[in-house]
């Protein structure tokens, strides 16, 4: 029996605004002291860049990440040409130039979190979908569609599920209500806020988020149906309450930030609660070893899942690896040891603390690993029977459908939530009192820089964002599931595969030297 | 089990406030002065902990060497005047190779002596030229060795610079009948050779030379800079001399492990006279890489030379080429050269040229080397920012071309190989290799651009229409 959505009904996207007093956008608008606060500004703005106070006569500063920019001045409201007083400049933000970098892009964090903010798709200029890494995803684009499919259909009426289980095995045939899901984040790293606010929107979202290594916080227990428990090679905080209460538990045997390395938790990060609820001793270093010391071959990775499945009879297993060239069989052995889901993690996916050089050069990008293992699980014969995750450097929403399209069932995301909470991937996340920004942190103060209601919103706002974006795309490709679009390669086009009349009818790739 | 080869990093701050990547900008008409919620007061990392007084004085930008851009200041400057920008003199920073992100990065190898550590994802373009274009393999499959902090295995990253016989041969008696060469065994796949273009003195070479005894390696030196000052490193140099003058240099050659001679026809019949000044040493020869560097390995590996020393440019391309291959391709070429003329198991080759990171030693090893050599990157560690003034005559920024503490400048250098050699025991670990010797030539732990464009991309794509990386 399939289980039907736990909503019919999309959830509510309502503002959420950001935490800092002064916000980032792609223009700055400065007013002068000629100002004399005669308020036509405010009145003129249809984006509310101007707010003003009833009986406050002063201006405010402007809500600059609002503006529109140079666009706007063909239009009748635009507020440089009509200030009285000529006290309004507008240019770009210079400080654009020192955020963002080739794979997440000054535009894209932007762009995002004005996704989160508002649940909607920016109406500033911004590019979203395209990074400037000049490679995979980015090269990558939908063919142009055929006016004739159109599919005139509403949001509501697409289909956007995920099906975890295909193995037919009696197990529960959960569908998610997104093409992706959470990735795992472990307690101790994350503060507890932002990790229970994940949950939360997973709840709101019909989707999953996953514990990382952390362990299982007492805090998650009301939303155990929407929580992944993993299982990673230090076992830190894997209990059999643990396993039995989740929907799906993961095996991590890899992660493609830091393939073939293990972790590695600072002794100043283990705090008595980190170190209570990962069963270890305060303030002594934890390392997660690589791999598992208990699997050495695919009989050993058999049994693991056969314990889990043991001991959580409603369980659904999935496995976690990252992509070296071996990777497709390494998908078929995790399918034939009985994982429900074989999730594939690329090199350029993101971490809280991984060796610079890890992250650049070990194991190949996920744009390579799809295709690979989605075709070798046809020739196969099990590609029907597995459901096939990608993660790693998985940025936004047509980065999703791309990867779909390529041979992926679905997505998992981590960044890209991040940002909604407002990092500028700094990088900075496990550097003392970890990130600065109150999001991976459990400093007594940084820690508590935000609110559960704050991350849940922010994060059901992106993607019902990114949700738009997708029913756009496949109403064009006259779709109304997303399942249909699984594997559909033949609706892809690579740049560099076209001819040069051909390729002047796509966006091109954006190119720009950024200063990293 | 030998005992493990650590090198023992230890801080060694900068002298001069290095360059920053950023500079602040403030909107000074509407600062409410020294307001008390100023965020410099406030940032997380304390970065304008140096200047407080600049806040009350703020006459120029701040070039902040390490903002951790984190952006609050910006965010939370009360009247939203902060700002800032990228540096001017960041953005003049080394070239287009020597990037001002890798100087900056050998600058905290150096400094600190740990692996460069982040958080989020890798932040670079898809690919790149050059070394950038492969990826090292790792499997779940075949086991990782473990090293480092998870300590079970030994990962050995020693190579020989000395030559090797193929096969054994045996007296009536059972006796050994082959003669055995000497072996001359460094404890890691790097060697040193100070860049002469540029500031070139007996501190720095002895900082070099230090850090050289330091970690066992070996420094190639010109006999004209072995000042007296060197003579008590001379086992740890490798003294490069011609066909003309090594006789005048025998002393060099008595007290050295490796020599090098400058390619020459014929110059294989000096080396007999070379092993009678000193039988146990072991004999580079030294050529520029460029389109003969193959052919010339091929003739040269089976005569008497132990190993061959290439030299590329600095940015690791080919000499004297209109269109010049990059290190990877040239290692190749000469590597299966040797490897199909089944003499590739007699000698060793090292490389000079373009290795600015710890990736590019382990990859170059995977392409078919035996060892490279760390030139540019000397000098960086200790603070050099190929400004290129010295080449002018021009004085040099950081002072390097005044007397300095040697014991600092060996210190800044064992730093940044520690750092290195910890990467590379990460990469082969990941790959499953427990011997650096045994990652020579193994392209089959990397991935390259054009095999995964073709093998996953072509059948879904077609034919590639751009060549090269697009």
């Amino acid at each position: 029996m399939k289980q039907t959505p736990h909503i019919t009904q999309l959830p509510e996207t309502k503002e959420a605004r950001s935490r800092f007093r002064n916000t980032i956008g792609k223009y700055t608008i400065k007013r002068s002291s000629r100002c004399i606060s005669c308020g036509l500004c405010a009145e003129l703005c249809p984006y509310g860049v101007h707010p003003r106070y009833e009986k406050f006569s002063k201006p405010l500063r402007p809500v600059e990440h609002k503006c529109i920019g140079f666009k706007c001045k063909e239009n009748d409201y635009y507020c440089i040409d009509r200030c009285p007083e000529k006290a309004l400049t507008l240019r770009l933000n210079p400080v654009l130039e020192t955020l963002g970098d080739y794979r997440w892009t000054a535009e894209m964090l932007i762009a995002h979190w004005e996704m989160a903010e508002t649940g909607n798709l920016p109406v500033v200029g911004l590019e979203y979908n395209l990074g400037c890494s000049g490679g995979g995803f980015d090269k990558i684009r939908f063919r142009l569609p055929d006016p004739a499919d159109y599919r005139d259909i509403s949001d509501e009426e697409i289909d956007l599920g995920l099906d975890l289980n295909k193995r037919k095995d009696g197990r529960p045939e959960r569908r998610l209500s997104l093409p992706c899901y959470s990735g795992g984040m472990s307690y101790g790293s994350m503060a507890l806020t932002a990790l229970v606010g994940r949950a939360r929107a997973a709840a709101r979202l019909n989707t999953l988020t996953c514990t990382g290594e952390g362990g299982y916080p007492k805090e998650f227990l009301p939303y155990a149906d929407y929580v992944i428990t993993q299982v990673a090679t230090g076992l830190f905080g894997v209990r059999e309450e643990t396993i039995q209460c989740a929907p799906v538990i993961e095996f991590k045997y890899a992660q493609g930030a830091k393939p073939g390395l293990g972790g590695h938790l600072l002794g100043d990060k283990v705090t008595p609660e980190v170190a209570a609820m990962r069963e270890t001793v305060v303030g002594s270093s934890l390392f997660s070893p690589f791999p598992f010391h208990s699997v050495y071959s695919v009989e050993d990775h058999k049994k693991h899942v056969d314990w889990v499945k043991e001991v959580n009879p409603r369980g659904l297993v999935s496995v976690k690896v990252s992509t070296p060239t071996d990777v497709d069989m390494v998908a078929v052995g995790s399918y034939y040891a009985g994982a429900h889901i074989v999730h594939i993690d690329g090199s350029y996916g993101g971490t809280g603390a991984a060796p610079d050089i890890a992250k650049k050069n070990i194991a190949m990008p996920i744009e390579y690993a799809i295709p690979k293992v989605h075709q070798f699980l046809k020739d196969e014969g099990i590609r029907d029977e597995v459901c096939l995750i990608a993660s790693g450097g998985i940025r936004n929403a047509m980065d999703v459908a791309k990867a779909i399209a390529l041979g992926a069932d679905g997505a998992v995301i981590g960044t890209a939530e991040l940002v909604a909470l407002e990092c500028v991937r700094c990088g900075n996340c496990e550097s003392g009192r970890g990130c600065a920004r109150g999001i991976a942190s459990t400093d007594h103060e940084l820690g508590h820089m935000m609110s559960e209601a704050y991350t849940e919103q922010r994060i059901v706002n992106m993607y019902m964002a990114w949700r738009k974006q997708w029913c756009d795309l496949l109403r064009q490709f006259g779709m109304q599931s997303v399942r249909e679009l699984v594997g559909r390669s033949d609706l892809l086009v690579h740049l560099d595969y076209l001819d040069e009349a051909e390729r002047a009818r796509y966006q091109p790739a954006p190119r720009q030297q950024l200063i990293i | 089990m030998p005992k493990k080869y650590q090198i023992h990093t230890q801080t060694a701050a900068p002298r001069f406030h290095p360059i920053g990547k950023y500079a602040t900008i403030e909107f000074r008409e509407n600062c409410a002065g020294s307001c008390r919620k100023c965020v410099k007061k406030k940032c997380v990392y304390d970065i304008f902990k140096e200047n407080v007084l600049h806040m009350s004085a703020m006459d120029e930008p701040e070039y902040l060497y390490t903002c951790m851009s984190c952006f609050r200041c910006i965010q939370e400057c009360t009247k939203g005047i902060f700002s800032r920008t990228i540096n001017p003199d960041y953005r003049t920073l080394g070239d287009e190779y020597w990037r001002a992100d890798t100087l900056h990065r050998i600058w905290y190898q150096a400094h600190m002596g740990k692996i460069p550590v982040s958080g989020a994802g890798y932040r670079g373009p898809f690919v790149g030229p050059g070394f950038d274009s492969m990826w090292t393999d790792m499997s779940e499959i075949v086991r990782p060795t473990r090293d480092g902090i998870h300590g079970r295995e030994y990962i050995n990253t020693s190579i020989e610079l000395s030559r090797r016989i193929t096969r054994l041969e045996f007296n009536p008696d059972l006796s050994l009948a082959s003669p055995v060469p000497p072996i001359q065994e460094i404890p890691l796949p790097l060697l040193f050779q100070p860049a002469t273009d540029l500031v070139i003195n007996e501190h720095v070479l002895l900082s070099a030379a230090k850090a050289a005894r330091r970690l066992g390696t070996l420094m190639f030196v010109r006999p004209q800079d072995v000042t007296e000052a060197l003579r008590p490193y001379a086992d740890s140099l490798i003294p490069c001399l011609t066909r003309d003058d090594f006789k005048e240099h025998g002393d060099m050659i008595q007290a050295s492990r490796v020599i090098e001679l400058a390619d020459a026809p014929g110059i294989e019949t000096v080396f007999e006279a070379v092993r009678r000044i000193h039988p146990d040493v072991a004999i580079l020869v030294g050529m520029p890489l460029d389109a003969r560097s193959a052919g010339r390995a091929r003739d040269l590996a089976k005569t008497g030379v132990d190993s061959l020393h290439f030299t590329a440019d600095d940015h690791g391309n080919e000499r004297e080429a209109q269109t010049p291959r990059f290190l990877k391709e040239m290692i190749r070429e000469i590597h299966l050269e040797l490897v199909e003329n089944a003499v590739r198991q007699r000698i060793n080759l090292v490389f000079s040229g373009g290795i600015a990171m710890a990736e590019h030693m382990a990859k170059a090893l995977i392409c078919g080397a035996d060892a490279v050599t760390a030139d540019l990157a000397l000098l960086i560690a200790m603070e050099c920012r190929l400004c290129g003034r010295c080449r002018n005559g021009l004085r040099c920024p950081v002072e390097l071309d005044q007397p300095f503490d040697t014991g600092w400048g060996s210190q800044r250098i064992v730093n940044l190989i520690g750092a290195w050699h910890n990467q590379l025991i990460e990469v082969m670990g990941a790959m499953g290799m427990r011997e650096a010797r045994r990652l020579r030539g193994e392209v089959g732990r990397s991935m390259w651009f054009e095999d995964l464009e073709r093998d996953h991309f072509g059948p879904i794509f077609g034919e590639r229409k751009v060549s090269g990386l697009g």
